[in-house]
């Protein structure tokens, strides 16, 4: 069908060349000089790039490196790239890259959040959504509401919410955006969350956090297919081998099986 | 404005295991039956290679489209009730083929005690034995009388087990052995074993081989692949209404299945059910379909909405304890039973955890039903304790030992780790029907529709906090024989209240079963007693609950009530009067 064909047509160029025309955008418009404008649409532009180092070397001629996954990813729901770096910084502090493994940023948890809450599931689309809404639970209600499930806002709106108080407090406490203070400071500001002890509007604290966690937890460990799981790492540093056809011939076995995982990706074979 | 259609002889509500088994036993016997089922066409093909953790267990992808219809939930009667608005707290069935579709396949038979229980306990203890809250009572019906049904339902499903040393007589062993074992199946058998129980395989609806029913639909042989509970499955190797009686039906040339279509009453005259008023979801067009029998063949929720919502018997008031409908509401509450027990790690072992299927496992009855001596326990009905074997997936399994944070770089240590270093056990325990647990229509909420939604009302006596303590500490016990090095155990508190979870979907009542028009809603073929031409079928019709998993026992009386079916169009009458009859 022709008008099938359209799109890729218009993206025939190659990602080197994209890069040199959008740098070329920003040389022609004097963006790149500085000032507000430009540093944002400049931060804008390099966040294709996962890797921090891609940061330093946006400018040269590799800013987006043929690297496959990450070449592909952008941002769906999250306008702001602060709030994008907030999401990083957290998510990273609940998954953080150690000698195990990748962390939540290398996972591509980030981005796996951002198009979660782009779709159905940001905008509580099998969810019961008409009202009244409880804004206030009994104490023995409470468990029916983890991640703001009786809230009358949706989980794009809580995570915004939720990362924008973060920073909030961290301005408030340590005089610093939350994406840049230290270690022990995030660590201090999402334990407080995590115990309600941070005020919000709309939504406990305590909430959001399950549902920074939960949403974690899905982008490290879900299939590949999603955005996060880069690689299958994930998986791979849970021993968990993903979609295998058959277990028959290990199940009775005493020792340990390990296997390379295999994605949805390779199952289908389509 | 509603159209009405021309009339068929049999209309039910719902796909699943009821109305699949009504469906097929009504087609083989010649007779046109039409179901109206709410959710999305699903054949076999969806299934294949669809092995998504996020998608299914996750995202719900086979449940209760909440944002259509779902229940209001309340814990005590002088609240207000909050609607259910995430599929995490209620997996409930939906599309071709309902939870049949995503259930582990945990096959066991109930009790002869359950169906006796009222009879059974002042016979053992006394009238003085029965707490005063419990409106617990007989079924109408032994567990002798339903035994032929239970085998015909395990024949159908392709049962994979073992007798169970303790369990009740049964008329033929199970149509297939039980499945392979695995170490953690060894090291439970051999802990029980050591400890006086006596241990035996879960029989399952996973089968063990290839297998070909009675009805000449073929059930493949498990693989293991551990995609059981939440999904539907790759292989066609756990029985499901949509391979088995589903296919068998619409062999017939007798059946049509019409999807995307809500039922939102039941029409009558009084005497008699007209037939049933559904929306086509697709277009918004009202329907009715005439039929000479109705047969509500939803889950406990849809079943008891329907007589609420069609004025059909007398609403439960739990203030008089009159009326029927909505009556004796029970089931296996999250806090109480199933997910609670104990969590062994194991600093030396390693298992393969990521392997299994949905009723791969193994369990003990010795605290089952009343097989324990209750003269010096606070609680009646017992629990059951099993490790299953249903694999782990690496999202919704992130155990760590007690006293470890819940995030951050030593909450990613362990539960890296532990993934495949840990085992749970839990007790599943019985509940027993009580005043003020009930279902009756929500005031304010109303589905997409307009109709009003369903509220749940659950209360916890003292005795079923007792009775869900005794179980963990036997889960406590049995995993430190195993051999855990830490544990963690989950604590019952004395003042746990219900809360909103109706993650099981072993919930029953509503329309409960029974020997007398004045204290049941059905009969034992369950036909309703105020309307002859109307059968209540399912979980709705159970007046308590045990402690197993609850699918086998629906799919009997699914046999038995579809036998009922065919005796009423070619007779009429009130099916139980003339079983009296017949015998005298």
């Amino acid at each position: 069908m022709a008008d099938k064909q359209l799109p890729s047509k218009e993206n025939g160029k190659t990602e080197h060349q994209q890069d040199l025309s959008r740098r070329s955008f920003l040389k022609n418009t004097g963006l790149v000089a500085g000032g507000l404008v430009g540093g944002s649409l400049f931060g804008g532009l390099i966040t294709g790039g996962l890797d921090k180092k891609d940061q330093h070397n946006g400018e040269t001629e590799n800013a987006h490196p043929n690297k496959g996954y990450e070449a592909f990813q952008a941002r769906q729901f999250f306008t702001r790239e602060h709030d994008f770096k907030l999401l990083m910084a957290s998510t990273e502090q609940i998954l953080p890259e150690d000698e195990l493994g990748p962390g939540a940023i290398k996972l591509g948890v980030p981005y796996y959040i951002d198009k979660q809450l782009a779709g159905r599931w940001g905008i509580n689309g099998y969810d019961y959504r008409q009202g009244p809404f409880v804004a206030n639970l009994d104490k023995s209600d409470q468990t029916a509401g983890p991640g703001g499930e009786q809230s009358i806002l949706d989980r794009g709106s809580l995570f915004l919410l939720g990362l924008r108080k973060m920073d909030e407090e961290s301005q408030k406490r340590f005089s610093i955006p939350f994406d840049e203070a230290s270690e022990e400071q995030q660590i201090e500001i999402m334990t407080d969350f995590e115990a309600n002890n941070v005020k919000m509007k709309g939504v406990k604290a305590s909430e959001f956090f399950i549902l920074l966690k939960q949403a974690t937890l899905e982008g490290a460990y879900s299939d590949p297919l999603y955005g996060g799981n880069v690689n299958m790492e994930g998986w791979k540093m849970k021993e968990f081998p993903g979609a295998q056809a058959s277990y028959a011939s290990y199940i009775e076995h005493d020792e340990f099986k390990k296997l390379d995982p295999i994605s949805l990706r390779d199952y289908q074979g389509h | 404005m509603v159209k009405k259609l021309e009339k068929v002889e049999v209309v039910i509500v719902g796909s699943g295991w009821v109305g699949g088994i009504a469906a097929a036993e009504l087609t083989k016997a010649g007779h046109k039956v039409v179901i109206l089922e709410r959710g999305k066409n699903k054949k076999h093909e969806d299934f294949i290679g669809t092995k998504d953790e996020l998608r299914y267990s996750k995202r719900y992808d086979l449940m209760q489209e909440l944002n259509k219809d779902t229940i209001t939930s309340r814990n005590s009667i002088d609240k207000e009730a909050m609607p259910v608005r995430n599929n995490m707290n209620a997996r409930l069935g939906n599309h071709t083929g309902g939870a049949g579709v995503h259930w582990n396949g945990l096959a066991f038979r109930w009790l002869p005690y359950d169906f006796e229980i009222y009879s059974k306990t002042v016979e053992r203890y006394g009238k003085d034995k029965i707490p005063k809250e419990s409106t617990m009572q007989d079924w109408g019906i032994t567990y002798d009388e339903l035994e032929p049904y239970y085998d015909k339902y395990e024949k159908t499903a392709a049962i994979s087990g073992e007798e169970s040393p303790l369990g009740p007589p049964r008329s033929d062993k199970y149509p297939l052995p039980p499945m392979k074992e695995t170490p953690a199946i060894r090291l439970f058998t051999e802990a029980t074993k050591n400890l006086g129980y006596h241990p035996y395989r879960i029989p399952s609806a996973n089968a063990s081989q290839t297998y070909t029913n009675p009805d000449g639909e073929t059930i493949n042989g498990c693989v293991y692949c551990a995609f059981c509970e939440e999904y539907g499955c790759d292989f066609g190797a756990k029985a499901d209404p949509i391979i088995t009686v589903l296919a068998t039906a619409q062999k017939t040339g007798n059946l049509e299945i019409r999807n995307d279509s809500f039922v939102n009453r039941v029409s009558h005259d009084g005497k008699k059910a007209i037939g049933l008023v559904y929306t086509d979801t697709n277009t918004g067009e009202v329907f009715e379909q005439p039929a000479d029998i109705v047969v509500l063949a939803g889950f406990v929720f849809t079943n008891t909405r329907l007589l609420l919502t069609s004025k059909i018997g007398q609403p439960y008031n739990p203030k008089t304890g009159q009326g029927m409908i909505g009556k004796n509401f029970t089931g296996h509450f999250s806090n109480l039973s199933t997910y609670i027990g104990a969590r062994g790690f194991f600093e030396n072992k390693k298992f393969n955890n990521f392997m299994g299927t949905g009723g791969l496992g193994a369990t003990i009855d010795d605290f089952s039903g009343d097989y324990e001596d209750h003269t010096n326990l606070d609680f009646l009905h017992g629990y059951e304790v099993h490790y299953s074997q249903l694999g782990t997936r690496p999202i919704a399994h992130n155990s760590v030992p007690e006293g470890t944070p819940g995030w951050g770089k030593e909450f990613k240590k362990q539960s890296l780790k532990y993934f495949n270093r840990n085992l749970f056990i839990t007790a599943q325990s019985g509940f027993l029907p009580n005043k003020d647990t009930y279902m009756d229509l929500d005031p304010t909420y109303k589905d997409a529709l307009g109709n009003p939604l369903l509220r749940v009302t659950v209360t916890y006596a003292k005795q079923d906090i007792a009775r869900a303590k005794a179980g963990v500490a036997r889960c406590a016990e049995i995993m430190k024989e195993m051999g855990a090095d830490t544990m963690n155990v989950d604590v019952v508190k004395d003042d746990t209240v219900f809360d909103h979870k109706f993650y099981t979907d072993h919930f029953f009542g509503g329309a409960i079963m029974g020997a007398d028009p004045a204290t049941s809603a059905v009969n034992t073929y369950s036909q309703m007693w105020d309307m002859e031409n109307l059968f209540v079928v399912g979980g709705s019709s159970f007046p308590h609950t045990g402690n197993y998993n609850p699918t086998v026992t629906i799919g009997a009386f699914a046999y038995r009530a579809a036998e009922g079916m065919i005796t009423y169009l070619k007779e009429g009458g009130n099916l139980a009067t003339k079983q009296l009859e017949k015998n005298a």
